[in-house]
Parts: C-alpha cells; structure tokens; sequence
C-alpha cells in the first residue's frame, strides 16, 4: 500500500500552481488537495500520478465568500468550515446539514469541497448540492479562466469538463430565497458510507403552492443531476405526501440507474423513491 | 488451606492497559532490525490457471532490488502442515508457500520480491510479470466438485457425524420442517494486519521469528520441521498482538518464506501484510450452505435432525483443516434434546481464498442453522419461539450431558448448565413481555419492528494441557511463564489474578511472560477459548505448589511450622502475629531459587452457554436494519474479571453482527474478489453496533476444574446471525423468511418484494 514514486509541487501562490500545473499536466500531474481520495487510491497504486501539485500552502484559497447573491467556495475550504452555517440564508443550514452526511469527522478536517467536486463521486454530497443548487465550477488555467455550470460540468462516474491543467478555484452556489425550505436524505450501509442514493429539494412556498421547486438525485446515476419530472411534479402542488409521493414516483421513474453486483436498477429505483420522499418529508419538518 | 480470593472474580485493571494507552505497544510492524530487507509477496491476479511464465528481469534490475524468489527456490520446502483435525486425505491439498505450476485463487502468492524498503518491493513486485493460462474457475461449493489434480477432485473428505435412528425418527414424525440456509463469507479483520520478521543468528544457530501470535510454540515446531532445522535452533517470538479471532498466529505462506530467506540471505527479512493482501490472503472462514431438516411430535419436540451442508473451503486446506466443518457438525444441536442426528458436511474447494476458524467457528454456522429451525418449528406447531425453546431444552437434571458425538478429539459432554433458568434471566434482563408488547403496538401502527431469541452452547477450553512456571526472583519479583498467547483478550491480567490469589501477592506485581518459546519448551496457545481454563488452572496449580515450597522453607529459617504460617502480600508471616519474611528472601536463602511448574490436563473442554434476545426495525423501503434493543446472556462458570469478560462479549457481539448485516466477500464467476477494501468489505462501526446488555451468570461452575471456570471469547459472536434473523422474520410477520446471511438491504428489499408481488 505504498505509492508508486511521484514528485511533490509546493507552490504558494495560485499563478505559481497555475504554472506548475500547466507543465505537468501532460506528464500525468494531478492536483493534490485534501488527498482523502486521492491518496487512497495512489496507496492501492490505482492512480499512479507521477507529479502531484499539492495547493494546500497556496494562499487565499481557502476563502468562502458572499456577495449577498451567490456563496463563493475557495479551492482549499475544508468539509469541516460547514459544520456551522457559513452564510445567514437557508443555505448556510443547508450546507450545514448536508455536510455531517459525508465520510467521518477526520475525513472532514481534511477534503475539499472543490476536490469533491473534481472528483466527482457520482454520490458525493457537495456534488449533489451543486447540481440541484445550479452551482457554477470556476476553472483556471494559465490558459485563462472559465466558468462552466454544473450541468455541463459533470460528465460521468469521476469525469468532469475540467481539463488536465486547469484547477478547480471556485464554486458557487446562488443564495436561497430568504423563505426557501429544503430537504436532504441519503441511505447508506453504515453511517459515513458514500450514499446508495441521495436526494436533495429546495423550493419556496407560495400561496399554499410549492414553487421554483429544484429536485436534485445523486448516487443512482453516474453523475447527479436535477430531476425535472419531479419537479414538475411539485410546482403547483400544496406541500403535502400527496405531492411528495409523486414527485418521488417521477424521480424514481425517470433515473437510468447504476447497477452492480449487488445493487440491481430496481432496486435503485425504490431508494430513489425513498430518498426523494424523505427529503421533501424532512423539508417541511 | 487456601486463602480466600482477593483478586479472582474482580474487575481489576488490565496490567496490558500502560503500554498500549501510552503508545508503547509493540506490534509487528515496530519491530526492525539493522541491515533488515522488506520482502513483497507477488500475487496471482487469476482464481485459477496455469502459470507459463515468471519474468523478474525488470525487477531485479531495479536499484534497491536484492533478490526475487518463485517455487524453484522454495522446492524443497514442503507444504504447510495441519495443526487441527488433520486427516489423512485432506494432505494433497495443503497449500504450498508459492505456488507452483498452478494457481488457485486471486491472492495466491506466486512470488517473493527482496528489497531494501517496502517501496521499492512493491514497485518491483509491480514489475513481475506473471503470466498465466486461464482456467475455468470453480466458484460455488454447492456445484459438482471438479478436477483438483488427474487423480483428485474438489471434495477431499466429508464429514460424518451421526447417533440414534435418524430414519425412525422421521417415519414417525407429526411434521417435518426443512430449510435451506446459506452463511457469508466473511471472517475476523483484526485491527492489525498479519506480519512476520525473521532473522538468522549466524553466531548462535538460531533462527528468530518476531511478529508470531496464538500458536508460538506450534509454530516453532512446524517451522522447525519444514525448514529442516532442530526445534530449539528456531524460536519464535510473540509482541503485541492487536486481535487474533482465529485467523492470525496461524503458519502461512509469508511466515515460511521469511524465515526461508533469512537462512538463505542471512538478512533480517520483514514483511507486513497491508489492508489488501489481508482481505485476499489471510483465512476466509464460515461460508456454508445447510439443507437441514428436523422431524416432530405434535407439540413441537425434537424427534430427529438431519442436515447436509456443504463447506467453501477456499483453493486449499489450511493449518484448521478440517475443523470449521467438524465443529459445526459436532456442535450443532446445541442446548437442546436431540434424540436422533446426522450431519454430512461436505468439504468443498472453491477458487477463492482459503479458509481457517474464526471465532466461534462452525457454531456461528450451525447456530444459525439450529435456531432457525427452532423458530420455523414454534411457527409450525403455534406456539411462541420462547416457549417451543424451553420444551426443547436439555434439563439441568441431565448434566453432564453426553451428546455422543465427538470433535478436536474429545467426546462432548456437557458438563453442566441450567439452560432454561438463563433463558429466564435473559428475558428479565430484556423486558420480554414488554417488549414484545411494545413491539406488538408498533407493528399495529405500521412499522416493522420485532424481536428474536437464540440459545447456544459454546464449547472452550480445549487441552490436551498447559504448563506453567511460577517463580520469585531474589529480589521477590514474581513471574509467571505460560506457552500460550495473547492476542489482545487479558490473559496477563487473568493469569495475574489466580497467581496472585493462590500465591497470596499482589496481582499488579506479577510479570506474565507468554508467547516465548526460548522461556518454556511447552504450550499450546491462545484459541478455542482455552487460555483461561487451561492455562488458568495450570497457574493455580503452580502457585499453590510455589507458595508450599516456600512455606515449607520458610518454616525451617523461621523455626515454626509450616501450617502457622501464611502468605500476604508477599510476605511469608506468623498467622496471629510475629516477625515475617518477604518473599525474596525465602527465594535467595535457596541454592535453586524459589520455582515452580505444574501441568493441567483435560481430556473433555468445558461447556458455557448463552442466550442473545435481539429487537431491530426494518426499513421496509430501503431494506435497512437498525439493532433497537440487544441482550447478553452467558453462563460461563466463573468470571475471573467481569469487565474483561463484558469486553470479549462486546467485541464478539460487533463481528457477529459484521456476519449478520455488514460483512461479505463477494466474488465474481471468474473468481475475481470483490471485497478488497474497507469500501467493499463492510466492517462494522460504531454507529452500527448497538449499546447492548450483559449478563453475566455463574449458576453452572465446571466440575472439571476448582475454579469452575469456562471460556468466554466467543459467546459474543455465536448466535448474533440467528438472533437478527429471527427478529427480522419477526418484523416481517414471516417467520423463515430469512435464509441467507448476512441480511444485505438488497437482499432484504428482494424478500419484501417477493412479499408484495
Ligand atoms: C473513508 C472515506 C469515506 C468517505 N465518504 C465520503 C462520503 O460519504 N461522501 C463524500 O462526498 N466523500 C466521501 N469521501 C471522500 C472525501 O469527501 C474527499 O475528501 C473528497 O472526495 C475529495 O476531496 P479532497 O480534497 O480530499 O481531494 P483529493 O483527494 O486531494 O483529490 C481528489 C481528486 O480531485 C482532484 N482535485 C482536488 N482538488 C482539485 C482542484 N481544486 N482542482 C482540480 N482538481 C482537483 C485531484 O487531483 C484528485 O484527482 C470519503 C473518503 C474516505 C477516505
């Protein structure tokens, strides 16, 4: 469970990574932030990167901000900066309660939200949280910088738009409205396990009707996703198990989902609906 | 006269406890040696082939590189030996220590690489290429077996145990109830891996090997044998041992090839096993499939057992050989009155890692199988799954019970118990009725909560004997020298409080040395829930030997006799009063010093039993299980220190709910391993483990030693699986409806779907 040889960047500054990056991307570099995916997967010599750029001393990268519209989430801000509200907006209870869901606290001090992001786990989190929230993924490179949203930015099991020599600097995600509710569950084997399947809602009440309703899926399909029937299924509808039922029929019913050697497609369809139901449940309570 | 116990039945502290909470443990990986190489083992990446080629060149070209080893460099080592249960046909198929011509698993060691630090071994084993003829590979026990060799197939031996008139008993059965019932593949994960480091004293003769646990001295002389060397010119050498259950301690194919190159290259040569090989290499253990059917009157008795089953093995027999299958035989009818048996294990190979004991191995198996038996009968005849136990219970009038069957070459008999006043206590301490009514309310309500009972008897305490030295130093230092092992559970405690007792010294004084073969030629070891017992009463035996000696002397320097004389805290003193001698002064006055040895011997184990009473809620849409309520009762004769006694059923309680819910290697059908990781293999955690219950009785004393101790390591684990299923049926209001463990949400999901459709 020893590494394959690889050669470790230090840089300080992000023009420095920037430049490092860009000459050892095609000689198979990767960028090193929290490592609790990385490393695992370099000691079992499933990836063997022969340079590592590591950002953890690059300064400013470990910033969140808010410009009162959207939450800016630097490259370096750990799991652990959301074990309390970031931002005074349902968001900040969002992320709040999203968080405790991944891996185990250790884990947390460690991984990056933008490395969740790059390595895109179809039932990462903060992957979830970023395609139902619509998030944006600032990519940098010495080429220049580009901002791609999240439903072009997943493209698969661990596969994204973000190319070899561009760093993942930013995410952002656009404040709730000030009434949103939202809801999150997951089932997993054991507490801390990636998910089997995840969901997450957000949407505002108005008038006694769900509106603006987002319903996002993760961990059934290769990349999560916002669910659209669903949501049709919601919008206009009173909050209640009538309506929540249906939305969750729609997800379920409108997934491809990942199968293996355990887990059959319908199977993963009925967490599916399980999940999408408790989360809208748990939205309201 | 023997005084009355300060230290036996107290939960005093463990004299363990300093070094490892301080970080001064010393496991087998902090074990170096200047000028040591760290050896690789090279694997074979296919379940089954032939090996065509083996190219090293780019490896040893490597910087760092000492050597690379393949069977032509072990061939005149020979296989590894059994050390349990070892029939004579099973011998073809012991496992070489690399494999030659052939592999048979995924894991197999193929190879060895020698470098100068576990980086460069791993990136030279990366460079050995091994190239291999697929074969088909054989992946289910219960298929016809196939061609092992030309002239042998995938069946070495089955197992037949059997007494009274099995036919009778079904021609004249009220009903009969059948099932069929699988186990999972799983097996204990110690905490710490495997590790061996070997070193060759050119200066001495004497071969070294560090990192040994359970078995030392076996090791010592299997080791001996295979290498062609004299026993005493080889010593092994036991540290800290971070979990045992079975599977660790046992000789394997990397303890052999250490000790091999040592000779050869006259280097210290390391190698610690990482998280991977673990889970690929070292013993696989429980995986059964039982087609049992039991015969009954019209009120539910027990007329007759018939089971056939057949035991995944893995590639090859291993040091157990035959005795996960023999156990689960022998063991199988458990607490209750079985007029009539028969039980036909097959011993199957399969193209996956082989297999050994885990703790309580072939009862976790049976027990399953037993108890869910008992609960399709209560569903048959319409009574409670309580009530139809204690119909069936053996009586406490009937101990000792002979069940007529024999395993580990020892006759079982019971030797005593009060099973149905346990299950009493073990319901009390549950709250049965009021659980079972809550449980009731719930389930009108819509949820799918339940509760399920199991009975067991555990067998420990194995012989054939256990020697041990106890001896006060000039400076009055007591210590105690012992052939068996710690693998974690206490035993320098244990044994430090019955010395100190008999002997009449602080317990926290004496130094309990275990596991050294250059300290006592003899011992047997740490497994089967042995050391207590065995090695328990071997110690009272020596220290009431020791504390005569120095009684006996004593009295002459001191002018009295010895019978006015007493030992307290380690001073030899004038019972009423007077001047007193310590100890150390009694053992300097002797021109040998002040020892003692003293052997125990057992021809039959002891018997503990236990009930576990478990309440868990099934997540109908998921197929998730949560644990609600979980309830411990063990008999084990005397408790020597509860709280180490509560740590071993806890512990074993966590693994055997690993069985249960969590932990399964899978395979794909060209035996490829699915679970090589932390990811796949699920252990676990505790937020899986529930708080639990214990209780702790001692209503049935062995009579077959003073102490009337039994064992207590596996109590914890034995009927985990059956007791989950059983509260699982019963949340599902469908009793038999789990078959097949561990209960997997898939699988359980698929159960409830087959409900609704
Ligand atoms: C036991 C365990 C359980 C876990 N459980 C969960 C779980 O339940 N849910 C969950 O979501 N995660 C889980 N994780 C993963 C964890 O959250 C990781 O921290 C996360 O997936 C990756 O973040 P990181 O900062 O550690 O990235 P690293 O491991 O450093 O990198 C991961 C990948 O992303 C790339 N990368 C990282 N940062 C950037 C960047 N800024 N720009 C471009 N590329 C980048 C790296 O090159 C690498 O390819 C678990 C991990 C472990 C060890």
């Amino acid at each position: 469970m020893k590494p394959a040889p690889f050669i470790r960047h230090v840089p300080k500054t992000l023009d420095e990574a920037l430049k490092i990056l860009s000459e050892v991307a095609g000689q198979d570099g990767r960028v090193l932030a929290g490592g609790q995916s990385l490393v695992p997967i370099m000691a079992f010599r499933l990836a063997k990167p022969a340079h590592l750029v590591d950002i953890n001393e690059v300064e400013g990268l470990d910033r969140i901000t808010s410009d009162g519209k959207t939450l800016s989430i630097g490259a370096c801000v750990r799991h652990a900066a959301f074990h309390k509200p970031v931002v005074d907006n349902p968001l900040g209870a969002l992320l709040t309660f999203v968080a405790r869901h991944i891996a185990h606290y250790p884990i947390r001090t460690r991984g990056t939200f933008c490395g969740s992001l790059a390595h895109a786990d179809p039932s990462a989190e903060w992957c979830l949280v970023a395609a139902t929230l619509d998030a944006t993924m600032v990519a940098q490179s010495t080429r220049g910088e580009r901002s791609i949203a999240a439903a072009d930015y997943f493209q698969g099991i661990m596969s994204t738009a973000l190319a070899e020599d561009e760093l993942l600097t930013q995410v952002r995600l656009p404040l709730l409205a000030p009434d949103a509710k939202f809801g999150f569950n997951e089932f997993s084997r054991r507490a801390g396990d990636f998910a089997m399947s995840a969901a997450l809602v957000t949407y505002t009440v108005q008038g006694g009707k769900i509106a603006g309703a987002h319903i996002g899926v993760g961990g059934a399909e290769p990349s999560p996703r916002r669910m659209a029937d669903a949501e049709a299924a919601l919008n206009g509808q009173a909050p209640g198990d009538k309506a929540f039922r249906a939305a969750a029929e729609a997800a379920a019913s409108a997934i491809d989902p990942l199968e293996d050697h355990q887990t059959t497609g319908e199977y993963r369809r009925d967490l599916v609906r399980a999940v999408v139901r408790r989360a809208l449940e748990n939205s309201v309570s | 006269m023997t005084a009355p116990a300060k230290f036996v039945g107290r939960s005093v502290p463990r004299l363990e406890d300093r070094p490892l909470l301080t970080g001064q443990g010393r496991f087998a990986a902090d074990i170096s040696f200047p000028g040591q190489w760290t050896m690789r083992v090279v694997r074979s990446s296919a379940a089954h082939g032939v090996i065509t080629s083996i190219d090293a060149s780019a490896a040893l070209a490597l910087p760092g590189v000492h050597a690379v080893w393949t069977a032509a460099d072990v061939a005149h080592i020979p296989p590894i030996p059994f050390r349990l249960t070892g029939l004579k046909a099973l011998e073809p198929y012991r496992q070489p220590v690399l494999a030659k011509d052939i592999v048979r698993y995924v894991g197999e060691p193929v190879a060895v690489v020698f470098a100068q630090d576990q980086y460069v071994a791993e990136d030279a084993a990366d460079l050995v290429e091994i190239g291999i003829e697929q074969q088909q590979a054989l992946m289910h026990a219960t298929d016809e077996p196939g061609a092992y060799t030309e002239d042998l197939n995938t069946e070495p031996s089955v197992v037949r145990k059997s007494y009274g008139d099995i036919d009778a008993a079904f021609r004249n059965a009220h009903a009969v109830v059948a099932f069929e019932l699988s186990i999972g593949r799983h097996t204990g994960v110690p905490m710490e891996t495997r590790g061996a480091i070997a070193r060759y004293d050119q200066a001495r003769d004497i071969l070294e090997m560090h990192g040994a646990a359970k078995v030392p001295h076996w090791n010592r002389d299997a080791l001996a044998q295979m290498l062609g060397r004299t026993r005493d010119s080889v010593q092994l050498y036991e540290g800290h041992v971070g979990g045992g259950f079975g599977i660790r301690g046992e000789i394997y194919p990397e303890d052999v090839l250490v000790c091999a190159a040592a000779l050869k290259f006259k280097k210290p040569i390391k190698w610690i096993e990482d998280r991977r090989e673990h889970l690929i290499a070292a013993n696989h253990s429980r995986q059964q499939q039982h087609k049992v059917r039991a015969a009954i009157d019209a009120q539910g008795h027990i007329l007759g057992i018939d089971d056939e089953f057949f035991h995944d093995n893995g590639a090859y027999m291993r040091t157990h050989a035959a005795t996960v299958p023999d156990l689960a035989a022998a063991m199988l009818p458990g607490p209750y009155v079985v007029p009539a048996y028969r039980a036909v294990g097959h011993i199957r190979l399969t193209n996956k890692t082989p297999c050994g004991t885990y703790r309580a191995p072939g009862r976790y198996e049976s027990t399953f199988v037993r108890e869910r038996l008992l609960d399709a009968i209560a569903a048959k005849v319409g009574v409670d799954k309580v009530e139809i136990r204690r119909r069936n219970l053996i009586g406490k009038a009937a101990m000792p019970y002979t069940l007529g069957l024999e395993t580990l070459g020892t006759h079982i008999v019971y030797d005593s118990g009060d099973y149905a006043k346990l299950l009493d206590k073990a319901l009390d301490a549950a709250d049965w009725k009021n659980l079972w009514l809550q449980l009731l309310k719930r389930r009108a309500a819509g949820e799918k909560v339940g509760c399920g009972v199991a009975m067991f008897v555990e067998k420990s305490g194995l012989g054939p004997f256990d020697t041990v030295r106890v001896e006060v130093k000039a400076d009055g230092a007591v210590e105690v020298i012992t052939g068996v092992a710690s693998i974690g559970q206490g035993v320098e405690t244990v044994v430090a409080q019955i010395c100190a007792d008999a002997l009449g010294v602080d317990y926290a004084g004496i130094r309990v040395i275990h596991g050294q073969t250059d300290r006592i030629d003899k011992g047997m070891g740490a497994f089967a829930s042995r050391v207590t017992v065995m090695c328990g009463e071997a110690t009272r035996l020596a220290a009431t030997k020791l504390r005569d000696k120095a009684l006996n002397h004593a009295a002459q320097l001191m002018q009295t006799k010895a019978d006015a004389l007493d030992i307290v805290n380690g001073e030899v003193v004038r019972i009423g009063g007077g001047a007193s001698m310590p100890l150390g002064e009694v053992a300097r006055s002797l021109p040998d010093g002040l020892s003692a040895e003293d052997t125990f011997e057992s021809a039959h184990m002891v018997y503990p039993y236990g009930v576990h009473v478990a309440a868990v809620r099934v997540d109908a849409e998921t197929g998730g299980v949560t644990i609600e309520r979980y309830v411990m009762a063990y008999d084990i004769g005397k408790a020597v220190n509860p709280k180490l006694v509560e740590g071993q059923i806890a512990g074993g309680l966590a693994q055997g709910i690993g069985g249960a819910l969590l932990e399964e290697f899978l395979y794909d059908e060209a035996g490829e391993p699915l679970s090589v990781t932390f990811a796949d293999y699920l252990m676990p955690t505790a937020r899986e483990v529930p708080e639990s219950t214990i209780l702790i009785t001692e209503d049935a004393p062995s009579p077959l030693n003073p102490l009337g101790l039994k064992g207590a390591g596996e109590g914890g684990a034995n009927p985990v699986g059956a007791v989950i299923a059983s509260a699982i049926d019963d949340a599902l209001g469908r009793p038999g409806a789990i078959t097949e463990l561990p209960v997997t949400p898939q699988r359980l999901r698929t159960i409830l779907n087959g409900a609704a459709g």
